[in-house]
């Protein structure tokens, strides 16, 4: 029998509405109580002193592209879930666009044994929406299930043709499976490389129209109806999505959604200059503020960074819940895809270590409360794919007595400079680079087990 | 027609060059300049514009000369990198390279090993170690002499990169402007065309706008770019493109214009479904002699080249008395000369001051 017991801190668990200090206590990789001093009864138990601390759920990240197999030189099944551990999650859900891409079981089966061997935390993966991702023809939704994926996707890549949606969304039905959809009509992206705007405009980019996402957002609400199936929207990134989603919610249709910790955080401004905020005004303005451009290709990511009004409705839409979940789309590559031509760079952003301190600015500039923040990367997605249902996972998202004992452990005030070349991740491809983050997770708890511990936290 | 030309240099020749090929490092700087690179002109104040256009002035009068060459950049090397095809831009530079005295050598996409995969990083740092110290680079991608520009110690000049900018363009038409009226303050320039895709007119945006320019942009809607009109853009961001008049209606654009310049109609922009046909273009938009005759009596007609007469451009007034077309070319080569010249200077002082030769 092996027991943790972490002392003293914050707990915030939204799902049960606590937030106070407590102490959790797991048994055998389960929780088995959580309140004050709850700890202190236990003998021979590991200890964590959480005394100033906030400690939470492990966080669930829906959105995730781990890159093996086929891609091992951008990121492993190893590295990518080491670099969710650091960031505080603790279940993944891995997209399936890898090489082969996991629209057969033979594929999604492999996946599993590697993470079986390889993973730090839970791996959930995602089988694809059509074979071969080529949007022509449904893959075997109900074999995928049986080999354990929790939702269908091609993302990368939306499914174009409406009627294959609307069977894709009626069939996956069948098997309670959602459907995650990356949302860009690829006839309006065209060949775009970046948000279509000023910015765009001031560096000679094509652009991506937020009316390529809403589009598409739109047209597959109108099928979920249609359908009566649950339609996942990936990486919300506009208003006009947010306002499309917030109507289908409210007439019942079955919509969940997700935004990245970049979308909730910079805006399109950060491919031209580095920088998103008005920092410009601040400093005077002008052709000092404007006079240099660079080409971020770190900043490249699909859909793109936006404008500032886009980022404001998201996080609107995430403190009133019409957003369910914050997800990372950590999309790691290697320096040889992105150190290269703006429009041959590869699109995506390694998020999962900077997914806390970059959403936490919401909580610090007032926008957010820190359990509201704390339910989006816990309970929110857990329940948005209902993965807290799953055989063995019941819980998942909370410390409710009997869930699997993930636990993570956070300074929400502790101030850390983001610095690539220390990321577990082998994808050091972040736009926020040197720049300075509030909010950090110190240690993170799988299973009962320690996976990540920064110096200092008092094991 | 009687166009009054302004001299911009006054009356010395070429005072600043030296005859003999000795380092430049000694020179004196023929005016304010603090460019290592030249990738666009948003960057440049008008100091600087007019330390250019002014020595450009001189590079003239070197190129009337009857042997036109002055050694000052010997031993200089300058490679043209050019990923995309171009006559004009590259004889240009060729020349300009030439006639300073510098080795210059040229190499195009189709013989150097960019097709084999090579990186543009590793074919920069490549040239470098063969002993360029100035690169001129034209390159499909906006944004290709900005990652060049990140991962070498040479100078960077942007020929042309994807949609984004063309500064020595640029500078040539400032040049041919600023010989005719002199100061730019308030004269009325019109660009029609396809502003959306065009490195030239960006950087003539920048430009003009620092030389005080009144700047207008015409095209049909799905050739303007977004954001271009002031109130697309957020408050804090009014500076982050120069101001504009944007227009739709050719005739409106050009009345009273001092400077009119019809931009390159390129014909993949009927299949990319943003125009319904050329014919359809050429009776909205082509610039015609009967448009021009609401621009001011003085105007200038400007085209940067290759021109589809017949398209965006009428061919009685292409070759007719108020086109600068020619000289425009011809400017071309003294401004790019005034530039690898700048840059040269820049180099040379630099490195007599790290102790080090001339490279």
């Amino acid at each position: 029998m092996s027991t943790l017991a972490i002392h003293n801190g914050r707990v915030i668990d939204p799902a049960l509405g606590r937030d106070g200090i407590a102490d959790v206590v797991i048994v055998d990789g389960r929780v088995a109580r959580v309140g004050p001093n709850e700890g202190d009864a236990v003998i021979e138990a590991d200890r964590i002193d959480a005394t100033g601390l906030v400690v939470t759920p492990g966080f669930v990240d829906l959105h995730v592209h781990l890159r093996e197999p086929g891609f091992e030189y951008k990121e492993t099944i190893a590295t990518g879930t080491l670099a969710a551990a650091r960031g505080g999650f603790t279940t993944v859900c891995a997209m399936p666009n890898t090489d082969p891409p996991l629209d057969r079981r033979a594929a999604v089966e492999s996946v599993l044994r590697q993470a079986e061997e390889h993973a730090a935390v839970r791996v959930l993966p995602l089988g694809c929406i059509t074979r071969e991702r080529a949007g022509k023809e449904l893959a075997p939704a109900g074999e995928l299930a049986q080999a354990g994926v929790v939702a269908l996707s091609d993302d990368g890549d939306a499914v174009a043709d409406a009627r294959l949606m609307r069977h894709a969304l009626e069939y996956a039905g069948a098997f309670g499976l959602p459907i995650s959809q990356h949302c860009e009509d690829p006839a309006l992206v065209h060949e775009g490389q970046m948000h279509e705007g000023w910015v765009a405009t001031r560096l000679g980019l094509r652009g991506r129209p937020a009316s390529a996402e809403e589009t598409f957002v739109a047209r597959d609400i109108a099928l979920a109806d249609l359908a009566g199936a649950h339609l996942h929207i990936a990486h919300v990134s506009t208003a006009g999505s947010v306002a499309l989603i917030r109507a289908a919610r409210e007439r019942g249709v079955h919509i969940t959604a997700e935004v990245t910790p970049h979308h909730l955080a910079l805006t399109h401004e950060e491919v031209a200059f580095g920088w998103s905020g008005s920092q410009v005004a601040a400093n005077g303005g002008g052709a000092n503020g404007y006079g240099s451009i660079a080409y971020h290709s770190n900043a490249k990511v699909n859909p793109p960074l936006r404008s500032h009004g886009d980022m404001d409705a998201c996080a609107e839409a995430l403190r009133d819940g019409v957003i369910d979940a914050i997800a990372t789309d950590h999309a790691p590559h290697a320096v040889s895809d992105k150190e290269i031509e703006f429009d041959l760079a590869d699109a995506g952003i390694s998020g999962l270590e900077t997914a806390l301190g970059l959403s936490m600015s919401l909580v610090h500039a007032g926008r957010i409360e820190l359990p509201t923040l704390i339910e989006r990367l816990t309970a929110g997605p857990a329940r948005a794919w209902n993965l807290d249902q799953r055989p063995g996972l019941e819980g998942l998202g909370t410390l409710s007595p009997g869930a699997v004992g993930d636990v993570a452990i956070l300074d929400p005030d502790a101030a850390w400079t983001v610095k690539p070349e220390e990321f577990a991740s082998m994808g050091k491809n972040t736009p926020i680079a040197g720049r300075e983050l509030r909010g950090r997770v110190l240690a993170t708890v799988f299973g009962g087990r320690v996976v990540h511990a920064l110096e200092g936290i008092a094991l | 027609m009687t166009t009054e030309t302004h001299e911009t240099s006054g009356a010395s020749a070429a005072p600043l060059l030296p005859g003999s090929g000795e380092p430049l490092g000694t020179a004196p700087a023929p005016g304010p300049w603090r460019h290592r690179h030249v990738l666009d002109l948003d960057d440049f104040g008008a100091d600087e514009i007019i330390t250019v256009l002014e020595l450009a002035g001189q590079m003239a009068e070197v190129l009337e000369r009857r042997i036109a060459r002055v050694p000052a950049l010997r031993g200089h090397t300058i490679v043209n990198l050019f990923y995309e095809p171009s006559t004009r831009t590259r004889a240009s530079f060729e020349l300009a390279g030439k006639v300073l005295g510098a080795d210059v050598l040229s190499v195009s996409a189709s013989t150097s090993s960019v097709q084999k995969g090579e990186s543009l990083i590793d074919t920069v740092r490549t040239l470098r170690a063969m002993g360029a110290g100035i690169l001129v680079m034209r390159h499909a991608s906006s944004g290709a002499p900005y990652l060049a520009a990140r991962h070498t110690d040479a100078a960077i000049v942007n020929a042309g990169d994807g949609a984004h900018a063309h500064p020595t363009q640029a500078l040539l038409d400032l040049y041919t402007m600023r010989r005719h009226f002199g100061d730019l303050e308030g004269k009325r320039v019109v660009m029609v065309g396809d502003i959306a895709h065009s490195r030239v007119a960006r950087s003539d945006l920048w430009g003009l706008a620092a030389m005080g320019a009144e700047v207008v942009v015409c095209g049909p809607p799905t050739l303007l770019p977004q954001g271009l009109r002031p109130g697309d853009r957020p408050d804090h961001a009014e500076a982050a493109l120069p101001h504009v008049e944007v227009e739709t209606d050719i005739e409106r654009a050009i009345e009273g214009a001092h400077v009119v310049m019809a931009l390159r109609l390129q014909s993949e922009r009927q299949q990319g479904g943003l125009l319904p046909s050329l014919h359809e273009y050429s009776l909205h938009y082509q610039v015609t002699a009967k448009r021009l005759a609401r621009a001011h009596p003085d105007h200038l007609l400007m085209h940067p080249g290759p021109k589809n007469e017949g398209i965006e451009i009428a061919r009685e007034v292409a070759g007719g008395g108020r086109s600068m077309i020619e000289e425009q070319v011809t400017n071309g080569v003294a401004v790019r000369m005034a530039l690898l010249y700048l840059l040269a200077l820049g180099r040379d002082a630099a490195a007599a001051s790290a102790g080090e030769g001339a490279s």
